[in-house]
């Protein structure tokens, strides 16, 4: 299975979709719709010729400049043909849901919930969508760009001998 | 033949001040206990990283806290008179430490090991307490990234000089439950 093969696959399902397709650091990446994501991973891991059913990673990232600047990454491996694909999707500030994969990698589960914790992502359809990492009152996703990664609650910092 | 005397290799406790005469010997009984509680400290090692690695080799043969008579570590607070903290303290275990604070039975005392458990050390971040001292009262702070075990004994012998002076009535005091009840403890 060579990437073209896979390239044609995808286009021929979801060709309005897919916004941008790269191969960066060697990784056949497609960036595609948010609405599509759940149907896409569904294609991706249930086609006979695809199989990709393994769920590497799934995690987020913040771009504060762009249109669309939350975002959550997948990576799928085909574990027969050692096979990786890696697919993005981004959604806005306001609006940041997400359809959950749990119901097709059980392990998605934590990584939702992880990624939720830090970026504040909300994934629709998820079991337990709470924190998983960070302190239960925490009242922010502290990976999103507008927070400081420094602890609010020292008051011994003086900025002169930091620099700024 | 001559004999060499052998050399004591066991630490001799000094006498508290009091008055002497033949065949007697008188002082108060702060003292006494506090002679007695400095030489017998249990402590709890509440180990999270590389500052527990240092408190490792201060238990071992080398550099032997036994020699202080704490060589009897006590892995449960109940019978624990020293909380030794030693390494980054998340937010998230800051309920713990406290918790294990209040399950110690009076007298206790905190040692905080290293600089991320006086202070939070090189982690200023949104998921690292800034010192312990913000949940829990501390009596000694050792400084250090991390501590070499002499430091760590150090802050050891602050401590007992801490105990042996420590008056009978303190933990009965106003000012002592005030200082708890400031930190949610009581």
């Amino acid at each position: 299975m060579d990437n073209s093969f896979i390239i044609d696959k995808l286009y021929k399902r979801f060709g309005q979709d897919i916004l941008k397709m790269d191969t960066a650091s060697d990784i056949l990446t497609f960036t595609v719709a948010s609405p599509v994501i759940h149907d896409l991973i569904d294609f991706l891991k249930n086609d006979e010729n695809l199989n990709f059913s393994f769920l590497t990673d799934l995690c987020g990232i913040h771009y504060p400049d762009r249109g669309l600047p939350l975002g959550v990454v997948y990576h799928l491996h085909n574990l027969s043909e050692n096979n990786r694909i890696r697919i993005k999707t981004f959604t806005t500030l306001a609006n940041p849901a997400v359809r959950t994969v749990t119901d097709l990698f059980s392990t998605a589960n934590w990584m939702e919930r992880e990624t939720y914790d830090f970026y504040g992502i909300i994934f629709e359809g998820h079991p337990n969508l709470k924190r998983i990492l960070n302190v239960e009152y925490m009242d922010f996703f502290p990976m999103r760009k507008e927070y400081p990664l420094e602890d609010p609650t020292r008051e011994d910092k003086d900025d002169r001998y930091f620099g700024r | 033949m001559n004999m060499e005397t052998p050399v004591l290799a066991y630490h001799k406790a000094d006498a508290p001040d009091g008055f002497s005469a033949p065949g007697i010997f008188a002082t108060t009984l702060d003292r006494v206990v506090g002679l007695a509680r400095k030489n017998s400290i249990w402590p709890l090692p509440f180990a999270t990283s590389c500052c527990g690695i240092e408190f490792m080799a201060t238990m071992g043969a080398h550099y032997d806290l036994g020699r202080f008579g704490a060589e009897r570590l006590s892995f449960s607070p109940r019978q624990a008179d020293l909380l030794m903290v030693m390494g980054t303290i998340a937010k998230k275990m800051a309920p713990v430490i406290q918790q294990v604070y209040i399950q110690m039975a009076e007298p206790r005392w905190v040692l905080a090991v290293g600089a991320c458990a006086a202070s939070g050390g090189i982690f200023d971040s949104y998921s690292v307490l800034q010192g312990i001292d913000r949940v829990v009262p501390v009596d000694v702070y050792v400084p250090g990234c991390p501590p070499r075990p002499e430091q760590i004994i150090d802050g050891f012998m602050k401590i007992q000089e801490l105990v042996a002076k420590e008056p009978l009535r303190r933990r009965y005091s106003k000012e002592y439950k005030e200082m708890l009840a400031e930190y949610g403890i009581l």
